[in-house]
């Protein structure tokens, strides 16, 4: 497996922010209300990320240790408010319903963690494609949890997302469960813990099935 | 002559199981007398869904089956459950109250005798927050209506929200006299006025107040058994009792009286069956004191200030959360050694 291989599984899958690190938790939990409005907040923080690791990984030799954490948290502010300003230009209706989330983007420990953990000792394409894998492997765990609470706390499937594709787009919400009446808590915060520990216990369940499995390869040496 | 030592024997779980059962009996009748068979519906469909979901549980946990599903454990939240939601809500609303109960606060915490929260007020409590409009739609009492339902057309209401021609919902439905008296208040209303309500009955709601002192019947027979305890009742019922007392005292224009916060609402079933739950309540017979007190100053507080017309639910789970606090700081002396 090479270098890039590697990097993405480990964004996707092994090392996903969302499910095994469990970095990243205030937009997972809040803003998974709908799989539209947590897949917008994932692609955004993915975006950031990249360009933050592209960002650092060239002046990574520059920045004295000592200061590095507030070099690269100023960094990262610059391409958020970038992203935000961009998005209030393009994606007005979308920028207002995710709102403070965008600009908290910033305060986000997932963004922080690639940057230190990765950019800081890697090269500028490697470390581009690890933060994009790793804000894509968030994005999509805040699609799925945003799709589950979605279809249990109102029915429907990819509402508002005339926000992103323009009013056009409104015919493709799908109405999962015709008259139904709406299970609140799914869409208040406790859903957002009920449904992310649901995804890590499937994904362990996965992990630990296919372990059983497949008992004869032998251990890979720990790089860890 | 006997000589000690004097073992006694070890009552099983499905025996307490059964006599708590037993002391909701008089509840329930009492119950479909003020209001019609509605709850005998729900308690069916609550019983039937625990079963189930129980055995499937422990089938998917490598758990023994029939020993647990025996122990009538899940009958007992199953049974607190219905009797705690209005009775002539939609099938679907029990039985997924039902599953929320077994499935998610029972079984997931680690199933009997491991879950910190009490399933059957986890379960109210989700369906509150969840069906809000639902929740607070309790039926008239038989005595103020002219509308009888039958058994069979209350089972055709529930499943397919059928009424027979003439029937309205309005008119067999209304609010809680706990959610009026609230709604009421905050129209600058006088509690003699709002009591002039035709719901109202002698102390609390009409039909109702007669429910809650059957629960207390089968709650005596409970410490008779010696299935519970006094502390957690009697700590419980004297809290509420003072703090709602000394209000009512100061402003009896705003604060209701004593007996209606005991009569009313949930509180004989929590004094007795809810807060008494051996597993999710505090165990020393200190820590029961405080459990119970604080039980009652929370409910008083949401009664009386709260979103929510009933707050015994939410009191129970906060005071759940204390209680390993608890208990860890009321251990009581062992015999021998010094604290």
């Amino acid at each position: 497996m090479n270098q890039y291989q590697e990097i993405t599984e480990n964004g996707l899958w092994k090392q996903n922010p969302g499910l095994v690190q469990l970095l990243g938790l205030c937009p997972t939990l809040a803003m998974t209300v709908s799989l539209v409005n947590g897949f917008s907040l994932g692609i955004m923080t993915a975006l950031v990320m990249a360009a933050s690791n592209a960002s650092v990984s060239p002046i990574r030799r520059l920045v004295p240790t000592e200061i590095r954490i507030p070099v690269f948290i100023l960094i990262v502010a610059a391409l958020v408010t970038l992203i935000d300003l961009l998005m209030h230009a393009y994606f007005h209706a979308l920028h207002a319903v995710l709102g403070i989330f965008i600009p908290l983007i910033v305060t986000n420990c997932i963004v922080l963690a690639r940057v230190e953990a990765f950019a800081a000792k890697n090269p500028v394409i490697p470390s581009a494609l690890d933060g994009f894998m790793m804000g894509f492997g968030l994005a999509l765990v805040l699609a799925v949890l945003g799709g589950i609470r979605e279809i249990i706390g109102k029915g429907t499937l990819f509402s508002g997302i005339d926000l992103v594709l323009g009013a056009s787009s409104k015919a493709w919400v799908i109405t999962v469960l015709p008259d139904y009446h709406g299970f609140l808590l799914a869409i208040l915060p406790p859903g957002a813990f009920f449904g992310l520990a649901m995804l890590i216990a499937a994904k362990n369940w996965l992990e630990s099935r296919k372990q059983a499995t497949q008992p004869m390869t032998p251990n890979p040496v720990a790089v860890h | 002559m006997k000589f000690s030592p004097f073992f006694t024997t070890n009552t099983s779980v499905s025996i307490v199981m059964l006599k708590v059962l037993l002391a909701l009996v008089p509840g329930i009748i009492a119950y479909v007398w003020a209001f019609g068979s509605g709850i005998v519906v729900s308690l069916i469909l609550a019983s039937a869904t625990a079963l189930l979901a129980e055995a499937a549980v422990l089938q998917l946990r490598n758990r023994p089956v029939m020993p647990f599903l025996l122990d009538g454990s899940a009958l007992v939240t199953a049974w607190l459950l219905a009797l705690a939601l209005p009775p002539i809500a939609p099938w679907w609303l029990v039985v997924v109250g039902t599953l929320i109960a077994i499935v998610i606060a029972k079984h997931l915490y680690g199933g009997l005798g491991q879950n910190p929260f009490n399933p059957a007020m986890v379960a109210y409590a989700a369906l509150l927050i969840s069906f809000p409009v639902i929740m607070t739609q309790w039926p008239v009492p038989l005595e103020l209506t002219t509308i009888k339902l039958s058994f069979i057309e209350q089972w055709q209401y529930i499943f397919n929200h059928v009424l027979p021609s003439g029937v309205g919902f309005d008119a067999m439905s209304s609010a809680t006299p706990l959610d009026y008296l609230k709604t009421q208040l905050k129209m600058h209303h006088t509690m003699e006025d709002i009591h002039q309500a035709k719901f109202f009955g002698m102390f609390a709601g009409k039909g109702a107040e007669i429910v809650a002192s059957m629960y207390l019947l089968g709650g005596l027979y409970l410490l008779h058994q010696r299935i519970i305890s006094w502390h957690i009742p009697v700590a419980f019922l004297t809290t509420l009792a003072v703090i709602s007392g000394v209000f009512h005292w100061v402003n009896p224009a705003h604060f209701s009286a004593p007996l209606f916060h005991l009569l009313g609402g949930a509180t004989m079933l929590c004094a007795f069956f809810i807060a008494t739950d051996p597993v999710s309540g505090a165990t020393t017979p200190k820590g029961k004191l405080i459990f119970a007190a604080g039980i009652a100053v929370l409910t008083w507080l949401i009664r009386t200030y709260g979103g929510y017309p009933d707050g015994v639910a939410f009191a129970v789970l906060l005071m759940n959360i204390l209680v390993p606090l608890i208990d860890a700081n009321t251990q009581p002396r062992v015999f021998g050694h010094s604290k």
